[in-house]
């Protein structure tokens, strides 16, 4: 069992600089909710990434932005102009204490800037740069203009989700950029880890494109191995080459959908039997089911016909409970099924609630709580809470250009005269 | 099939050399977890075992669909870089060969159906006698603890319960099935990043820990703005085919031969006359319905319509080339082989010669470091392959002492 305790955090002392845009911004929170000291800088006036909704009461603010709060959670903030030289001086003074430095601009824009891997390592010997780009750092198509939608395209994602008489699909959340992140946030611990032994820092070049192939499973396997093209195929299960290709995945119930699989063997045939004997005491079992020898039952020799008699049986019962009744049902009789939660549902798990998940936060300014998700993983050291709320623009200007790198008043005043800060 | 060639044999990364892993983990979130490790240079042995053997072992493809337990190609897919020791856990010898390898363990990944590691006798207060530093990481669906913290499952239908599954589709629609364990891929990265910074913890405290990730809360990092919105604004989102709420057009439109797609999205008004200018329409962009975001929207059917009227006749690589040159974001909806032949990709693949299914591709990384590599990158380890190389050269056993546990049946 694992209890929650405060003390040092896990990423204690170091700091990380993001100069990111939405494509980036995850990356540097989860160096944050590790305990990381993460400055976001952001253009003056404001980041771009502030007009990005969901806005708090649907007010279109850019100290409203919801997706702003999620994605700055945990890090301080600070107001920078990159084209100004005057801004460029501050930012390589920032980098001289910077342990991290994470970027999303096009390739070869801060080389321009006179702020590339070789200019900032020659002030710090030692920084971690990681940069988040749609296609890489190289290649023909770096240029490449890059959204959600044709990142989760060219990944491989689309190919294999969503019904197939209709367009391929995306999830309907931005996720391509979520997936780079978190894949720059292993590679930079990586470099840390590396840098220990060595002293040196590391350029860290993540494709966004890249990083979402990880998600499509078999179907690299499939095509090389035998030159099958696995096809999207709906609520049914991708990745089979069986003589039924309606192998059930996802189910209507009463007042939603569940998740369960259909297998057989080893993998199956304890959770089938379990689920047939349910059906059985509510008098729901058909009388196919009720014969179905599961251990035997062997997914890959089973036709269309078979499929579709247990799709009927099965789907009959899941439709006459609610994904509630199934779900604790399915708990207490170690059935493999999971209810497909909407975002409400997500909010009011009870297991979640249990675990303390939930993580309500003060926005003073808006005169309310806000209830975040918490800590990605749990960890009998430290707690990886949430310390901070989002940064308003420009709110920790002067605790770093005054308090750290000791600029006076004057300088300050000056600076944002000039429209530097 | 792919007749991609990858010109330089594929190096594992450095920054992690010395770092020891015991991988007691099986499926995909464990062992792709440990797979980040390798890569990067640390030594990552997996235990595991032919008379209960990774389940995807057991999963397709086969090479020419003959099954065999060193012969899935799914199982290679993901499995680089990493040594295999054969054990049978369940052998009354297992834990004494377990405790050897635990003491050369830095980290200890497990990720089976919570309690069962305790029922091993390897649960962390266990692991902790043995060595008082170790990093136990558990990796689960939801947890060690919580009131449905044991209820077994694979990512697959995890992914539901995460909340993925219910946003892929359409609305009027089943839910559609977002590849397979979607969620077993997002938990990993952040197992990773846990494990990394728990290393970095201890180098500067002494201190091991206990780390209990899942899939479950990990995945609720990439569904942040829609969490906010329903805890803030009672909105709850829904799955809406490919619309977007501030981009239109915004979807997959079908292009020339089988199954072909081109993905366009439009943020601009600058993108939007783009992409009227290279259809050869440049009225559309002005004609009322049309010139503004939210008239694109309301008119979000007809317009798509006229886009797919003009993709229809061509290649999707063409429309995405003209639109890409245009400054319009749009890339093809890649299959497999699309995958294997996109030169931006090379990263990801790693051609590696595999004994039963020859040269493969196996899964490599998204990013590139600086680190110039050390070794070449070795294919996905046989059953058992390193069993004897390890207990000699890793843990220092005799000749004699491997003989006699090997006699007793453990590394089967």
């Amino acid at each position: 069992m694992l209890e929650e305790k405060k003390g040092p955090s896990l990423l204690q002392n170091y700091r990380v600089l993001d100069v990111t845009d939405e494509k980036g911004l995850l990356c540097g929170k989860i160096l944050a909710d590790l305990g990381a000291d993460v400055i976001k800088i952001e253009r003056p006036g404001g980041d771009g990434c502030r007009r990005f909704g969901p806005f708090f009461k649907g007010d279109i603010h850019p100290e409203k932005s919801l997706f702003w709060f999620g994605l700055n959670l945990n890090k301080r903030g600070i107001t920078l102009d990159l084209n100004k030289e005057d801004g460029r001086v501050l930012f390589r003074r920032l980098v001289g204490s910077a342990d991290f430095l994470i970027e999303s601009f096009s390739p070869g824009h801060l080389d321009e800037l006179g702020l590339g891997r070789d200019d900032l390592s020659r002030i710090n010997p030692g920084l971690i740069m990681v940069s988040i780009t749609p296609f890489g750092q190289t290649g023909a198509r770096k240029d490449w203009k890059m959204s959600d939608i044709v990142g989760m395209a060219t990944g491989g994602f689309m190919a294999l989700v969503g019904d197939d008489d209709k367009p391929p699909v995306r999830v309907s959340l931005d996720q391509a950029y979520y997936h780079a992140c978190s894949e720059g946030a292993v590679a930079a611990l990586v470099a840390l880890y590396g840098r220990h032994r060595n002293g040196k820092g590391q350029h860290i070049d993540v494709s966004i494109e890249a990083s979402i192939v990880t998600t499509t499973i078999s179907a690299v396997p499939f095509w090389e191995t035998g030159g099958t093209i696995l096809k999207r195929c709906g609520s049914y299960r991708v990745g089979l080459r069986g003589r039924s290709k309606r192998v059930p995945q996802q189910w209507p119930c009463k007042d939603g959908f569940v998740s369960y699989a259909i297998w057989g063997g080893v993998a199956g045939a304890r959770t089938n039997q379990a689920l047939m004997e349910w059906m059985e005491k509510e008098g729901m079992c058909t009388e196919l089911l009720r014969n179905m020898d599961w251990a035997a039952f062997d997914l890959s020799k089973a036709d269309d016909k078979l499929m579709v008699q247990i799709e009927e049986g099965v789907g009959k019962f899941f439709l006459s409970h609610s994904k509630e009744e199934l779900y604790l049902g399915a708990i207490k009789r170690r059935i493999q099924l999971y209810p497909i939660y909407t975002i409400e549902d997500i909010v009011k798990d009870s297991h979640l609630k249990a675990r303390g998940f939930w993580k309500r936060v003060k926005h003073e300014e808006l005169e309310t709580e806000i209830t975040y998700p918490g800590a990605f993983a749990k960890s009998s050291e430290v707690e990886l809470g949430i310390a901070r709320r989002a940064p308003l623009i420009g709110e920790h200007n002067k605790e770093i250009y005054q308090g750290e790198l000791g600029l006076s008043g004057r300088e300050l005043q000056t600076l944002r005269q000039g429209g530097v800060i | 099939m792919s007749t991609v060639e990858c010109p330089t044999t594929p190096s594992r990364g450095t920054s992690l050399e010395g770092v020891n892993i015991l991988e007691l983990s099986w499926v995909i979130a464990g062992p792709v977890t440990g797979k980040y490790m390798a890569d990067n240079g640390a030594t990552v042995i997996r235990i595991e075992s032919a008379a209960r053997p990774d389940l995807l072992r057991l999963s397709e493809p086969y090479k020419e669909g003959k099954r065999g337990i060193n012969s899935s190609a799914m199982f290679a897919f993901y499995g680089a870089n990493k040594l295999s020791v054969a054990l049978n856990m369940k052998h009354p010898r297992a834990l004494e060969v377990i405790h050897k390898l635990v003491k050369w363990a830095d980290v200890v990944t497990e990720n089976f159906a919570p309690g069962k590691i305790n029922e091993f006798g390897l649960g962390y207060d266990s692991l902790k006698k043995i060595k008082p530093d170790i990093i136990m990481l558990q990796l689960s669906i939801q947890g060690q603890t919580g009131p449905h913290s044991g209820h077994p499952g694979y990512g697959v239908a995890a992914a539901g319960l995460a909340g993925i599954t219910g946003l892929c589709g359409w609305p009027d629609r089943i839910p559609s099935t977002p590849v397979a364990g979607y969620t077993d891929l997002i938990l990993p990265r952040f197992a990773a990043v846990m494990m990394l910074a728990a290393l970095d913890y201890r180098r500067r405290t002494g201190k091991g820990q206990c780390i209990d990730a899942t899939q479950f809360e990990a995945t609720q990092q990439f569904l942040m703005p829609a969490i906010l919105d329903y805890t803030v604004n009672g909105n709850i989102l829904v799955r809406q085919g490919n619309a977007s709420p501030s981009m239109a057009p915004h979807n997959a439109y079908r292009c020339m031969g089988e199954d072909r797609w081109c993905a366009i999205s439009v943020s601009t008004e600058e993108e939007w006359k783009a992409l009227c200018h290279t259809m050869g329409q440049d009225d559309l962009a002005s004609r009322q319905g049309f010139s503004t975001l939210p008239e694109r929207k309301q008119n979000e059917e007809e317009l798509d319509g006229v886009i797919n009227n003009w993709t229809a006749g061509q290649i999707a690589e063409d429309v995405t080339a003209k639109l890409q040159r245009a400054g319009v974001p749009a890339g093809v909806v890649q299959n497999a082989q699309d995958l294997l032949e996109d030169p931006q990709l090379k990263r990801v693949f790693w051609p590696l010669e595999h004994n039963e299914l020859g040269t493969v591709h196996h899964l490599g990384q998204s990013f590139v470091m600086s680190d110039p590599g050390g070794e070449a990158c070795t294919p996905a380890p046989f059953i058992g392959e390193h069993t004897e190389h390890v207990c000699h050269e890793i843990l220092g056993m005799s000749d004699e002492e491997f003989i006699d546990l090997f006699v007793s049946g453990v590394f089967e």
